[in-house]
């Protein structure tokens, strides 16, 4: 940060621009409120001051005036209402074919997860232009995922994925904040999100570490914890095969019907009795305690990558309300 | 000023018995309005400390003054002493207990008892509270989140839900007595539409207190369950639900706003139309707007977790009728500024304090309609803009008011005048020193800064300064008023019966009044603020 | 306050600061109504908590639910009528005079209400016994094996959480019938020393109110309780 006495917080993403346009809005609409209401007052406090021989005339009140003050703000209430709403689809609605980077907050730390296997801690490299979407959850108590620059903020909860998304726009470097309080080092869970040119993105990519791609951990976790067993690709197993589930209704043994997003996958390794396939016995051992959040997110992000091409892969099905659809941000 | 010795005193509640028995066994409700308001003051006191600690860790963005696990819970006690034993008993228990049977010309509550029972078991909830913090404290935050407050923070939750749980009770008792004695002992001829606003204000701060501090006992009973025997209702790992837990605390705190807020309002409503010799403008409205505002009150709480992860019907229905909720106050504010129409308008210090109540609520209103607004509110929560936004709210509007309240009402408390220029210049030092230390909260938490932060950026610097600076004009503001409220106990200036030429029958009797209230049961034949028909007294000074 | 002046022209039973007896009525009878108005919201922050696991947790929430005894909850359900109704004699022996009635019926529902809370304390036995006291000695692993009779999925925290709410639920009734000994152990001991006059027996119809409110929270706790599911799957 170059000024040290910034009074608007610098704008890096495409949301932000959105935003600070409502809220030029807001401070405008509060300053003519504020104006004229400071002004009537002040000009009846001077006018209308206690002087010999005048008395105060009663008015009872008007019909007209109550309605009108009632009516006309909440029209105004109802723009503001509409005009929020919209930035809010708009910012829990991640675009489709968003990079999806996977994220742990812990007490007291961030932990990032690329799809190409770079791991990172407190501090996130993201290429300007592209959409990001990120899975969160906790490990511990809840936390908020808060970065001032893109004007987005997401609780983090424990014992299920949420999601946020955002476009940079700038390069530099911005805070990353924990906004929900989470213990005693609340104020020391800060990270850095990094926005780098593509071109230097590709660079930072290509020397920092890797462990494989994301989906490939996975599936040697999969492999590991013996999944193939029953769920297998080319033959029906024991377990549902899992090509092609990820983002598409599954039928349950209750007749219900369920979208299979992120959530339900981490439900159906963690406490697999939950929500059984039609057709299928509940015979899976619980994993619950025996997978760490990061492996799960791996494991989510194979068993996604079973199902590419995807039927809407970046959707996010826990978040948005059936029938709608993912939408592109405007360039 | 004249500090003379009047021998032949009328015998009134404060010299109709003494010692120490006769304060602690008293069942008359405006004795009990003092045991309350010496009590509130003691924690307003504390508090307030508790905030300036706060402010001068805040003066360096290093975490220098105290460590952090301090830190941590000087916010989160001065959340729960603020709220729980200052702001939410300050105007109902004090001002209420004192006017509620005066205004409605009775001779005490309908249930004296459980009046007195009402004050032990705050007194009681207020031990334990202190007991709490000179043995540890809790560090949870005034919301005890779950499944920190549960599952990982090893601070005395216990100890502090059980204690907000007791006085909660006594919440629900003094809301219980208003109600009654509201509906069943008004004089006769006091019909609902002559009653004076600040009832209509306490009746729907008590509809609140009824509904929805039962809900805050339950879920901080659930809370210490969960805590002390493992449940599993409120924890992730079971299989519970942590928005559950905000679902249920919410319910109750975001009503309690209003529980502070509308006594105060009610406040405005009575000294707005005294110092400007007018009828209020719109009665009913203003009146209904307080119903409005105490049952819509109950349907916005989850505006509070746009960002915890709930669902996007449900944030988009609680968004818009948190808005609905913004038009009665708007009503309001509207009605009070007409009312100054063509009035005879004189600034004596409750009229001060009233104007200040309504500039710095009209700025937390509008605020408020900021965070309402979906997207705004994702980049602004759990920032110093909400921080700013219900400051102003509750020490803006509610602590303003109580003080206007306290200050309009003491001559008919104590019998004697405050000294009017103090009065004066503590209004005006309240007022500098509050914006000057909550308006640049706003900046900041636009600018990012999250609350609950026990060091910052140091690009945030600046603004911290500010606002410290500010918190020390407004510390003074509030010591000023204890010292010469006490001083004029002694000396002040003897006060008539109706030193402001007031409407309301708590004015017609004498300053202080008798045990009864009244020598006879008042028959009402007037309308509410029949200020053609009172003369303005001459002592209060003219305006050239 | 029986000792000021103004109390002095008034019958006894009336407090000062009321103007008749009827108002003094109205109060308390009001009072003691909005007073169970509080007590539904108190019950009712239990009661969301309880709908929405029960819609989560089903099948925890119904063998929890099975592994109750049925036979206990419903005695017990019996008892409470019984009690109301003669709650409601003893408020029909107070209006007419009826000393020794009164006091008969008082401590009749008492002795309902004793016998409650008794076979309430053997219910809470046999679930301590068999480890379904939340906690950290909980084990539900019988409940579990009944799942995997029906094939069903029983996950032991979801069930804690379904005992957890029927701990929670009946021990805070529990303690309402505890308060309401006590009031009536006061009542009973007034009317036996003739307090309670056809003119003056309001304590005895608001202790009466109290007693039915804590009787209809017990019929809405029993089948969310008891009868979940008791039919046999499939």
């Amino acid at each position: 940060m170059v000024e040290t006495f910034p009074l608007w917080p610098v704008q890096a993403s495409t949301i932000a621009g959105q935003l600070d346009l409502l809220y030029v809005f807001l401070l405008l609409l509060s300053l003519v409120t504020c104006t004229a209401i400071f002004t009537t007052i002040t000009v009846f406090a001077i006018k209308y001051r206690r002087r010999h021989g005048r008395e105060a005339e009663q008015i009872h009140g008007s019909i007209i005036l109550e309605i009108g003050w009632s009516v006309i703000p909440l029209g105004i209430f109802l723009v503001i209402f509409a005009w929020g709403a919209i930035i809010y689809f708009h910012e829990r609605t991640p675009p489709r074919d968003s990079t999806e980077i996977y994220t742990v907050a812990k007490q007291w730390m961030w932990k990032f997860q690329h799809p190409e296997g770079q791991r990172e801690i407190n501090e996130l490299h993201v290429p300007v232009g592209r959409d990001v979407k990120l899975i969160l959850t906790s490990q511990d108590v809840i936390h908020s995922f808060y970065v001032p620059a893109f004007r987005i903020k997401q609780d983090v909860l424990p014992g299920r994925y949420v999601t946020a998304w955002f476009r940079a726009t700038k390069p530099g470097t911005y805070h990353l904040f924990c906004a929900e309080y989470c213990g005693t080092m609340h104020s020391g869970m800060l990270g850095q999100i990094v926005v780098m040119d593509p071109s230097d993105y590709q660079t930072w990519l290509a020397t920092s570490r890797t462990f494989g791609s994301l989906a490939a951990a996975g599936q040697s976790q999969f492999e590991q914890l013996g999944c193939p067993t029953c769920h297998r690709f080319e033959t029906q197993g024991r377990g549902p095969t899992l090509n092609g589930v990820y983002g598409n209704p599954v039928t349950l043994e209750d007749g219900r019907t369920v979208i299979a997003d992120e959530n339900y996958i981490r439900e159906s390794v963690l406490n697999p009795g939950a929500k059984i396939v039609s057709g299928f016995k509940n015979i899976m051992p619980v994993f619950q305690g025996l997978v760490n959040e990061e492996q799960m997110n791996e494991l989510v992000a194979y068993v996604k990558s079973l199902s590419v091409p995807p039927a809407g892969s970046a959707g996010n099905p826990t978040l948005i309300p059936p029938g709608t659809q993912p939408q592109h941000p405007k360039e | 000023m004249a500090t003379a010795v009047v021998t032949t005193e009328r015998e009134n509640y404060l010299n109709s018995d003494y010692g120490v028995r006769s304060w602690l066994l008293t069942t008359d409700h405006k004795r009990i309005a003092l045991l309350y308001l010496l009590s509130i003051t003691f924690f307003f006191f504390i508090g307030g400390f508790f905030a300036l600690l706060m402010r001068l860790e805040l003066l360096t963005p290093a975490g220098d003054l105290v460590q952090a696990d301090t830190y941590n819970k000087l916010f989160t006690m001065h959340g729960q002493i603020m709220v729980f034993f200052f702001l939410i008993p300050s105007i109902p228990a004090v001002l209420g207990n004192f006017l509620v049977p005066m205004m409605i010309g009775a001779k005490d509550l309908a249930f004296p008892r459980i009046n007195l029972l009402s004050w032990y078991l705050y007194i009681f909830g207020g031990c334990m509270m202190l007991h709490c913090i000179v043995t540890g404290g809790v560090d949870t935050g005034w919301t005890f989140y779950t499944p920190f407050s549960t599952a990982f923070t090893n601070t005395k939750v216990i100890e502090a839900g059980l204690s907000i749980f007791i006085v909660g009770f006594s919440s629900i008792l003094t809301g219980l007595n208003f109600v009654v004695s509201i509906h069943r002992m008004r004089a006769p001829g006091l019909t609902w539409s002559r009653l004076p606003l600040f009832l209509w204000s306490t009746y729907a701060t008590s509809i609140i207190f009824l509904l929805g501090t039962p809900v805050l006992a339950i879920t901080l009973l659930l809370l210490i369950f969960e805590r002390a025997f493992h449940l599993g209702i409120f924890d992730p790992t079971r299989g519970g639900d942590p928005l559950l837990f905000q679902h249920l605390f919410w319910f109750y705190s975001h009503p309690a706003v209003y529980i502070m807020i509308l006594p105060a309002m009610g406040v405005v409503s009575e000294i707005i139309p005294c110092f400007s010799r007018k009828r209020v403008f719109g009665y009913s409205f203003v009146a209904m707007s307080s119903i409005a505002i105490a049952v819509f009150g109950f349907l916005v709480w989850a505006h509070h977790m746009f960002v915890a992860g709930i669902s996007l019907y449900s944030a988009l229905f609680f968004s818009i009728l948190s808005y609905l909720v913004a038009v009665p106050s708007a009503v309001k504010v509207f009605n009070w500024t007409a009312t100054m129409y063509k009035g005879s308008i004189s600034f004596s210090t409750p009229m001060l304090y009233a104007l200040g109540f309504i500039g710095l609520f009209t700025i937390g209103g509008l605020t408020g309609l900021f965070l309402a607004a979906l997207g705004f509110d994702v980049h602004v929560t759990d920032t110093y803009f909400v921080i700013a936004h219900f400051h102003y709210i509750m020490v803006g509007g509610a602590v303003m008011g109580f003080l206007g309240g306290l200050h309009f009402w003491w001559p008919k408390i104590s019998g004697r005048m405050y000294p009017e220029a103090w009065g004066r210049l503590a209004a005006a030092i309240v007022f500098i020193g509050f914006n000057l230390t909550f308006f640049p909260q706003f900046i900041l938490g636009y600018m990012g800064m999250p609350r609950r932060y026990w060091q910052y950026p140091p690009e945030f610097q600046v603004l911290n300064v500010f606002s410290t600076a500010g918190s020390t004009i407004l510390a003074v503001g509030y010591l000023l008023p204890m010292v010469y409220m006490l001083w004029s106990l002694r000396y002040g200036k003897i006060a008539g019966d109706n030193p402001w030429g007031a409407a309301g029958l708590e004015w017609k009797t004498a300053s202080p009044p008798p045990t009864f209230n009244f020598d006879e049961t008042p028959e009402v034949t007037w309308e509410a603020y029949n200020y053609d028909e009172i003369p303005m007294p001459e002592e209060v000074s003219l305006e050239r | 306050m029986s000792d000021s002046p103004i109390a002095l022209e008034h019958p006894t039973e009336l407090q000062h600061h009321f103007a008749d007896m009827e108002q003094q009525k109205d109060a308390s009878t009001f009072g003691m109504w909005l007073f169970l108005g509080t007590e539904i919201m108190f019950f009712g922050g239990m009661f969301a908590a309880y709908l929405i696991y029960r819609r989560w947790y089903y099948n925890e929430f119904a063998l929890g639910s099975r592994s109750i005894d049925i036979w206990l909850g419903t005695i017990n359900t019996i008892v409470l009528i019984c009690s109301s109704l003669t709650v409601a004699l003893g408020v029909r022996a107070a209006q007419m005079g009826k000393r020794k009635l009164l006091v008969i019926l008082l401590l009749i529902t008492m002795a309902f209400g004793v016998a409650f809370l008794a076979i309430k304390g053997v219910e809470w036995y046999q679930k301590y016994e068999e480890h379904h006291v939340p906690g950290s000695s909980f084990n539900a692993s019988d409940i579990v094996s009944v799942g995997q009779k029906y094939g069903i999925h029983i996950d032991q925290g979801h069930s804690q959480i379904y005992f957890s709410l029927y701990f929670a639920l009946t021990g805070l009734h529990a303690l309402h019938m505890l308060v309401g000994l006590g009031i009536f152990t006061v009542l009973t001991y007034l009317a036996w020393k003739g307090k309670y006059t056809p003119e003056y027996h309001t304590p005895i119809e608001i202790g009466g109110l109290y007693w039915h409110f804590v009787d209809i929270v017990w019929i809405y706790l029993f089948p969310l309780l008891y009868l979940i599911d008791r039919k046999p799957f499939h």
